[in-house]
């Protein structure tokens, strides 16, 4: 059209014009609403929208006990429960001032890392869905479905777990699925070399990404990014490894970086991110012992079933338990752990009662989010599902 | 960058503790600093708390903010905490920056410091109804385009005001005064063994002893 106008010295009119984008859209990754400021096809300004999902969590967890309030994390980020649950057990593990038993922190450290794979397979396979290929989210979502075959037999449920509890885990592993698990950690390299061989290389594809939301360190760190999307732009911070918690310290794996800072880069990191958590996800099998799988402190975890039926003190445990809870002294942590998206965080505030007084949710894709005006500015319209698709956004842990 | 992290990371644990805390002991504007469950928190006057935030971003590089949020205490005469949570990626450091305020008093907005502040002050002032002083885009960001009244603070009720449906006869959505159909239940599960010193009921037992 431009290079048309000064031979044919025809004026055309580019008027400038607002798209409102979503709420309803498959590209939005939930129930984003975008207002943007077209030129023509390119963006000028974008404006997210947020909070069509907000549920007002962070108000419902101070009307429960902190027991109740495990399960509210399994909402947030649906995508990656587990690792939502982590970071409050272990907020309200540093306040109560225990630790959970070495089985418990080591189970803890294979479901956060089979999560991390579960979080990757769903965006890689959106991301790759937004930019025209079909094929991946097919088998993506087939090797999807055995991870969460994974989650049910530990916790019972496919999504909503609430498995990590403050002081362990609910219930130990059942027979034969660790050796399921270490089963599958041999065979899923070869399924992450497929999709790379799919992936990494097609035109398409990286025509669609390359150069695409380019962001350098200074800016990503600025604008407050965290997890693959700030190790894109080449940063080498990754909590596990600068701040370890439960078993991370004993474990052995590489931080992958990207050079670029673009969209591509940020899909390479969670190509490679897999394969280092396959790695873990074997260390925590080798180095798994038999033992108790939650605190031993019968006024912070239930006592079994079984013993409650023949012991009076186990039964007035269970009942303190399921009604008031524990009382957690007073005191205040920011706790975070890196979940796949990135640094998610609890700031949590006590009074020493059974309730938390404040309980605040860092939310990993708030911050990434907000970004969104500075990486799509100056792209064509298409360009900005693919930005929105290498932040890896889910509207569970942003509206809370 | 890589090689930066894994030499801090090495330094971290041999470097003395209270060193740290003492450098932000004398910054100005720091009303109180304590290290507590391993947690550097800085209480702040709100006038000085800009100039400290940004003392912290740039002499004691503090890259981030990963997080502003605010907490009520109804019953205090400045009602309204701040906290800023700041990670420093070059000395694997986080702080605590409590800064206090009520709710007419405006806090200095730290948007100009780090650009990812701005969602996060929205979202206080959505929720609490602080307000930032210069932040440059003041709407609310989680609540309904419309809502009124602030949903954290400890006097708003959980179940809120206003519930939203579909009205047939007008063909649109509607708001309308909540209505539960059960009453909202908030047992007190407080042991009485732990939190009250009088029975119900036994009131009358100090009486007799005394």
């Amino acid at each position: 059209m431009s290079e048309a106008a000064p031979t044919a010295k025809t004026v055309y009119e580019v008027d400038s014009h607002t798209i409102n984008f979503g709420p309803q859209h498959p590209s939005a990754h939930g129930v984003l609403r975008l207002i943007m400021e077209m030129d023509g096809e390119v963006i000028e300004r974008c404006d997210p929208h947020i909070g069509l999902l907000h549920r007002g969590t962070e108000k419902l967890i101070e009307y429960k006990s902190y027991m109740q309030a495990v399960p509210y994390f399994d909402r947030l980020d649906y995508v990656s429960p587990m690792s939502c649950e982590h970071a409050f057990a272990l907020a309200t593990e540093k306040l109560l001032g225990i630790e959970a038993p070495e089985r418990a922190q080591w189970i803890r450290v294979m479901f956060a890392e089979l999560t991390r794979v579960l979080n990757h397979l769903l965006n890689i396979s959106h991301f790759a869905l937004d930019c025209g290929a079909i094929s991946p989210s097919l088998w993506m979502y087939e090797e999807r479905e055995k991870l969460l075959l994974f989650y049910e037999r530990a916790s019972g449920a496919r999504f909503h777990s609430n498995y990590f509890r403050p002081g362990g885990v609910s219930k130990d592993l059942p027979a034969g699925l660790a050796e399921d698990i270490a089963a599958w950690v041999d065979e899923f390299p070869k399924f992450i070399d497929e999709m790379e061989a799919l992936l990494n290389g097609n035109r398409i594809f990286k025509q669609r990404l390359v150069d695409i939301g380019v962001i350098s360190a200074e800016d990503a760190l600025a604008w407050g990014f965290t997890g693959p999307s700030l190790r894109g732009s080449g940063v080498a911070w990754d909590l596990r490894r600068a701040q370890p918690y439960d078993k991370y310290a004993e474990v052995e794996f590489d931080v992958p970086v990207g050079k670029h800072g673009d969209s591509y880069d940020r899909y390479l990191v969670r190509m490679a991110e897999m394969r280092e958590s396959l790695k873990i996800i074997k260390q925590a099998l080798a180095k798994m012992k038999p033992g108790p799988v939650k605190v031993q402190d019968r006024k912070i975890t239930p006592s079994t079933r079984a013993e409650m039926k023949h012991s009076m003190e186990a039964l007035i445990h269970h009942f303190k338990l399921y009604t008031e809870g524990y009382h957690v002294p007073e005191g205040a942590t920011y706790t975070a752990v890196e979940a796949p998206k990135g640094e998610f965080a609890v700031y949590l505030q006590s009074d020493g009662t059974n309730r938390p007084y404040r309980c605040k949710i860092r939310a990993t894709g708030f911050s990434h989010l907000q970004a969104a005006d500075k990486l799509c500015k100056g792209h064509m319209l298409a360009d900005m599902v693919a930005i929105l698709g290498s932040l890896d956004i889910v509207f569970g842990e942003i509206d809370r | 960058m890589a090689d930066e992290t894994e030499n801090n990371e090495a330094a971290t644990p041999a470097a003395p503790i209270d060193a740290v805390l003492d450098a932000f002991k004398a910054l100005p504007g720091v009303l109180a600093a304590e290290r507590k469950l391993g947690e550097v928190a800085l209480r702040a006057e709100r006038d000085a708390a800009h100039g400290l935030l940004k003392t912290l971003r740039d002499s004691f590089a503090f890259e981030q903010v990963m997080d502003v949020c605010g907490v009520d205490y109804p019953e205090r005469a400045e009602r309204f905490e701040v906290v800023y949570n700041l990670l420093s990626v070059t000395r694997n450091e986080r702080v605590r920056v409590i800064v206090c305020t009520d709710e007419n008093t405006p806090v200095a907005s730290v948007s100009d410091l780090w650009p990812c502040a701005i969602w996060w002050e929205r979202e206080v002032w959505d929720l609490f109804g602080i307000s930032f002083a210069g932040l440059p885009d003041h709407r609310r960001i989680l609540s309904d385009y419309g809502f009124e009244g602030h949903p954290l603070r400890k006097d708003f009720p959980l179940t809120g005001y206003v519930e939203v449906h579909y009205d047939e006869d007008r063909k649109s959505v509607v708001y309308d005064k909540v209505k539960l159909t059960q009453e909202f239940r908030n047992f007190d599960f407080l042991s009485p063994w732990e939190g009250m010193t009088l029975l119900p009921g036994d009131e009358k037992v100090n009486r007799s002893r005394g």
